[in-house]
């Protein structure tokens, strides 16, 4: 099987201001852009981004301003990887915080949905965290193969 | 100067307080505009409320808690409520969600007369 090979990758650091939300798919759309996705693809993967780095600005820190790190790395097969990392407040229970509907923030009008947004539109997620010890949550999609120019 | 990513403009239709949605729905534009539509809704009283999503340019899961938030201020005040015209990827968010089970979604011409706000 042939070794798929890193092409191109981008790193970039943003305090948790919700206004960067925005600035966190602006980036990742931007630079995912260069393997010409689909139109649907570049929404699913903007959204992905937006539920993770709401999460960190959210949840990681509560009530304080810390760095959320966003990684993308592209690869010649036409996979994506994008990584979002925070060093806030963690979580407890990784499996139950990924379960649909479930919020620990019910004032504040969240729909629980952010996780399961995040597995129908990527192709595998994987959450690492702990208490105390940040979460760290990465996410993966193959784009589909470009159209044989004639 | 600011350059607003999202707005609400509101119109009003056969006593109806229509809400549309113009722009990007994350977490930070959603406070906003749920600040608006709550503000202009015990103002104005309307016979019911409608959240006009044509416009909306992206929405992660933040605009799901907008809706659902939106359903329980309505209902609170006995007002119908409903939401119309979802783009093609809104309307996958919403499917994921199962909101067709629990919200209204009507699909169609709703609007007359606008008053732009911007957020």
């Amino acid at each position: 099987m042939k070794k798929r090979n890193r092409i191109n990758e981008i790193k970039v650091t943003l305090p948790s201001y919700s206004v960067n939300e925005a600035a966190a798919r602006a980036v990742v759309s931007a630079f995912t852009a260069q393997l010409n996705p689909t139109f649907d693809e570049l929404s699913d993967i903007k959204c992905a981004v937006s539920e993770a780095v709401t999460n960190s600005i959210v949840h990681g820190y509560r009530d304080m301003i810390g760095p959320v790190l966003i990684g993308v790395k592209l690869y010649d097969d036409r996979s994506v990887r994008i990584e979002v990392k925070d060093k806030g407040r963690g979580i407890e229970d990784v499996e139950v915080a990924m379960q649909p509907l479930f919020t620990t923030d019910p004032d504040g009008e969240r729909s629980g949905m952010g996780f399961t947004l995040i597995e129908n539109f990527m192709d595998t997620l994987n959450v690492i965290s702990a208490p105390g010890k940040g979460t760290r949550v990465v996410m993966k999609k193959k784009l589909s193969a470009l159209p044989v120019s004639r | 100067m600011k350059r607003d990513i999202c707005k609400v403009k509101f119109g009003t239709d056969e006593e109806r307080l229509i809400a549309t949605i113009a722009g990007e729905v994350d977490h930070h534009n959603a406070r906003k505009i749920r600040a608006e539509i709550d503000g202009k809704m015990m103002r104005t009283r309307p016979a019911a409320l409608v959240l006009d999503l044509s416009e909306v340019t992206f929405m992660d899961s933040s605009g799901l808690g907008l809706i659902l938030g939106r359903l329980s201020k309505a209902s609170d005040l006995c007002i119908p409520f409903s939401v119309s015209n979802p783009t093609a990827a809104v309307q996958k968010i919403l499917d994921l969600a199962g909101m067709e089970r629990i919200v209204k979604i009507t699909r169609g011409k709703i609007c007359d007369k606008r008053e732009e706000k911007a957020v």
